[in-house]
């Protein structure tokens, strides 16, 4: 039962991080603040209440952070400067931004389902916002460590495509029907190549647990999945370009495509209901940046072992722990703002592909060669010795 | 029974402006589409309709002339070294040496400034918005020459009737010189490299919206979208205005290098080729400028051409631009007909997506490669 092919498939197998001995409830709901010894369900339950806050927090910092980022990234592409009134370099815009944005009137169409009208950005958010739960944020910073973490990622993504087909429906507009039609053949389209991305990295991982996934990292940046072979590289670039795809983002901006469609599916809403859409647009794109790190980039691993081993002997005190913590967060993230980094570059250089040339990407290009990598991949770690300890060898599996 | 009887398809009437990103003004396309194919496209105009030809009946000459400005309010240069030079034909005027030289160089620096823009917008037309910001960086160094020669950034009313308004000084003529090497050739490799030989643009725009030879002509194209669609007139060849005939320079024509001749590709890149070419008439026409008077003194003050006709075309950035000036020689023009390029070129979209195979994204692609500006097709 130990061939990889095996353990991705019995997904309840997989392996849980001893967590001192707790149960499945606990488990599933265990703090960002660690294992905690609480057993009881109000510990849990306060642990969860907490995780959410913290969770919520963050989409929300980040949200600010990445709009201010991404209008100084495009402003510097364009030889311009962006925002400089608000606070140093304008880092307060977002703020302003984000205040102008409550207090504008909702307006909601006369002839919109108005029911559908009000749920759909929340369904979209809260989409966005559930597939942080399984989403470690650094080490014993998890929300919830499932141990189908990265299934559960790919199938609550799903959500966020039903709220823009409400969103589009209910507005009663004919550019916004357009774009959610658009939106619907593309991400529905586009979690096919995500879903064997997944699968090919689950079945070199030999488990689904985030968490598990980036404990197989450790060491030199070598042992990061990406470098694993080059069948894991190849599907590391089939995902990132899928995922571009999935948040909607330019080349692949077609359901939002401002100068065909106007504003696509959300052309109707206006004040808080568009600020979750935007919202949830920035903290996708978070989601798919942290996801490549952890599944590919070495998680919170920074690649150097000298600093991923503060904290983690058996005599560390507790501030080398704290800090060891916070180190590896703040690797984590920096690296999925990296990434980031990267989707805003490619969206203020590439004009956008058309429908049918988005397809073709998708059915002909992406999903032949991720399958090709998921069954290459397994190949190759059956025959170098899959699960032999990978500090034995260099790059691809090419013993040092 | 098929699965796809149960589904009820229907085809959608959907309006496309007057408000939209896309059409470049108030225009409105009228798209009957089959999901994202397009069945059939109808235009609609005038929602920018001022009354240019019968208000040129009620002004005298020299007053025309702002108008003219408000038509092609991207090349306003072109537009008043239309009608100015049309007048002068009817009155047989000899403009001064020093005139022709400083119309030739505005002219060229206008044609340039619009086709950034027509560049610019044509890349925000297919999603990528950067090389807008990057052409409107470059078009304001052109817009702050003018100022400074006129006083005006988009209006300029500068070509007159008998000369230009003002001299050109020396410094002036410095800060083209500057603009000039600054822009060619490193900005235009620039732009080449950043949008025109960019994949995806290529598949956006290669073998879209093909304007065959004989289409282009049927239809009375002119400018860059005949020529994109490989026919060698430019009238500034082949019938040389002003003193175009004293410089060398090359017609860029499309060869379909990317996909078919006559292609949206084709004609955006002979406008950036147009550009290069520009900056060569540029770079003569300051070399010889000579000394004088910039300005016929007498026509400055009355215009009073004889009675007759006259039919003057000039190559606008956007084709031929036609004044049929009628005087009955008194200081207010009989009749003024203007030929507007974008009228003409803008007829030929319904002919161009009727055949089908066209998507709603080809349409946005269309209309931006045509680069109509919708103050000269309602005038």
């Amino acid at each position: 039962m130990n061939s990889p092919l095996f353990i991705a498939l019995d997904v309840n197998h997989g392996t849980l991080p001893a967590a001192n001995g707790a149960n499945y409830f606990e488990n599933l709901f265990v703090s960002v603040f660690g294992y905690s010894t609480a057993g009881t369900v109000l510990g849990a339950g306060l642990a969860m209440f907490l995780a959410c806050l913290a969770v919520f927090g963050f989409v929300n910092v980040f949200a600010l952070f990445a709009v201010w980022l991404e209008r100084k990234v495009s402003a510097h592409m364009q030889c311009r400067l962006g925002p400089m009134e608000v606070g140093p370099h304008g880092v307060l815009q977002t703020i302003a931004d984000g205040v102008k944005l409550t207090v504008k009137e909702d307006i909601i169409p006369k002839v919109a389902d108005k029911p559908l009208f009000i749920i759909a950005p929340a369904i979209v958010f809260a989409g966005t916002f559930i597939r942080f739960v399984p989403l470690p944020f650094s080490q014993y910073a998890t929300a919830a460590d499932l141990n189908l973490g990265l299934f559960f990622i790919a199938s609550v993504g799903s959500v966020e495509v039903l709220g823009v087909i409400m969103a589009g429906w209910s507005s009663n507009n004919k550019w916004s029907l357009l774009g959610t039609i658009r939106t619907a053949t593309q991400m529905v389209s586009y979690e096919i190549p995500i879903g064997i991305a997944f699968v090919t990295v689950a079945v070199s991982a030999g488990s689904l647990s985030l968490n598990e996934i980036v404990g197989q990292q450790e060491g030199w940046f070598f042992n990061w999945f990406v470098f694993r072979n080059p069948f894991l590289m190849t599907v590391s670039i089939v995902y990132l370009i899928a995922a571009l795809a999935e948040c909607k983002r330019s080349p692949f901006d077609l359901p939002e495509a401002e100068s065909e469609l106007v504003s696509g599916f959300h052309t109707e809403y206006s004040g808080i209901r568009f600020a979750l859409f935007f919202l949830a647009e920035y903290a996708a794109m978070y989601i798919v940046s942290a996801v490549a790190v952890v599944i590919f980039l070495g998680g919170w691993w920074s690649g150097i072992p000298a600093i991923d081993q503060i904290g983690m002997g058996q005599g560390a005190s507790t501030f080398e722990v704290v800090l060891g913590i916070l180190i590896k967060a703040h690797v984590l993230i920096g690296k999925a703002i990296g990434i980031v980094f990267v989707q805003m570059w490619i969206r203020w250089t590439l004009p956008r592909v058309r429908l049918d040339q988005m397809m073709y990407l998708c059915w002909k290009v992406l999903l032949p060669i991720s399958l090709v990598c998921l069954v290459g991949s397994a190949m190759w770690d059956l025959a170098m010795g899959a699960f032999a300890d990978s500090n034995e060898y260099f790059l691809f599996f090419i013993p040092k | 029974m098929p699965a796809t009887d149960d589904i009820r398809t229907e085809e959608m009437l959907l309006n496309m402006g007057p408000q939209h990103p896309s059409t470049h003004g108030v225009f409105r396309v009228v798209i009957r589409t089959d999901g994202e194919m397009i069945l059939e496209t109808e235009s609609h105009i005038g929602y920018l309709h001022r009354c240019f030809e019968k208000i040129a009946e009620n002004v005298s000459y020299l007053q025309v002339v702002p108008y003219t400005d408000r038509m092609d309010y991207l090349a306003a240069m072109i537009n008043n070294l239309g009608f100015a030079e049309g007048v002068e034909k009817l009155m047989q005027l000899e403009v001064p040496e020093r005139a022709q030289y400083i119309r030739i160089i505005v002219c060229e620096l206008n044609r340039i400034a619009s086709h950034l823009l027509a560049f610019g917008t044509y890349g925000m037309d297919l999603g990528a918005i950067t090389p807008f910001l990057h052409a409107f960086r470059d078009r304001e160094k052109l817009l702050k020459i003018f100022e400074k020669i006129c006083g005006q950034r988009l209006n300029y009313s500068y070509v007159r009737i008998g000369g230009v308004a003002f001299d050109i000084t020396e410094e002036m003529l410095r800060d083209i010189e500057d603009f000039c090497n600054y822009f060619e050739p490193e900005v235009l490799d620039e732009f080449d490299r950043l949008l025109s030989y960019n994949g995806i643009f290529i598949a956006r725009t290669a073998n879209v919206g093909v304007i065959p030879k004989e289409m282009a002509i049927d239809f009375g194209l002119t400018g860059p979208n005949l020529r994109g669609s490989g026919v060698k007139r430019d009238l500034r060849k082949d019938e040389p205005y002003c003193i175009y005939d004293r410089f060398t320079f090359d017609v860029p024509v499309g060869s379909g290098e990317n996909g078919t001749t006559g292609d949206c590709w084709d004609r955006y890149m002979v406008r950036i080729r147009e550009m290069r070419q520009s900056i060569n008439i540029v770079r003569q026409a300051l070399a010889a400028v000579p000394d004088g008077s910039f300005i016929d003194k007498k026509a400055s003050k009355t215009v009073k051409p004889p009675k007759g006709e006259v039919y003057h075309k000039v190559e606008g950035a956007r084709g031929e631009l036609g004044f049929h000036i009628v005087s009955d020689g008194t200081a207010i023009p009989y009749r003024v007909k203007t030929r507007g390029p974008s009228f003409c070129n803008i007829s030929i979209l319904d002919s161009m997506t009727q055949d089908g195979g066209v998507m709603l994204a080809d349409v946005v692609a269309i209309i931006g490669s045509l680069d109509i500006v919708m103050g000269e097709v309602d005038r």
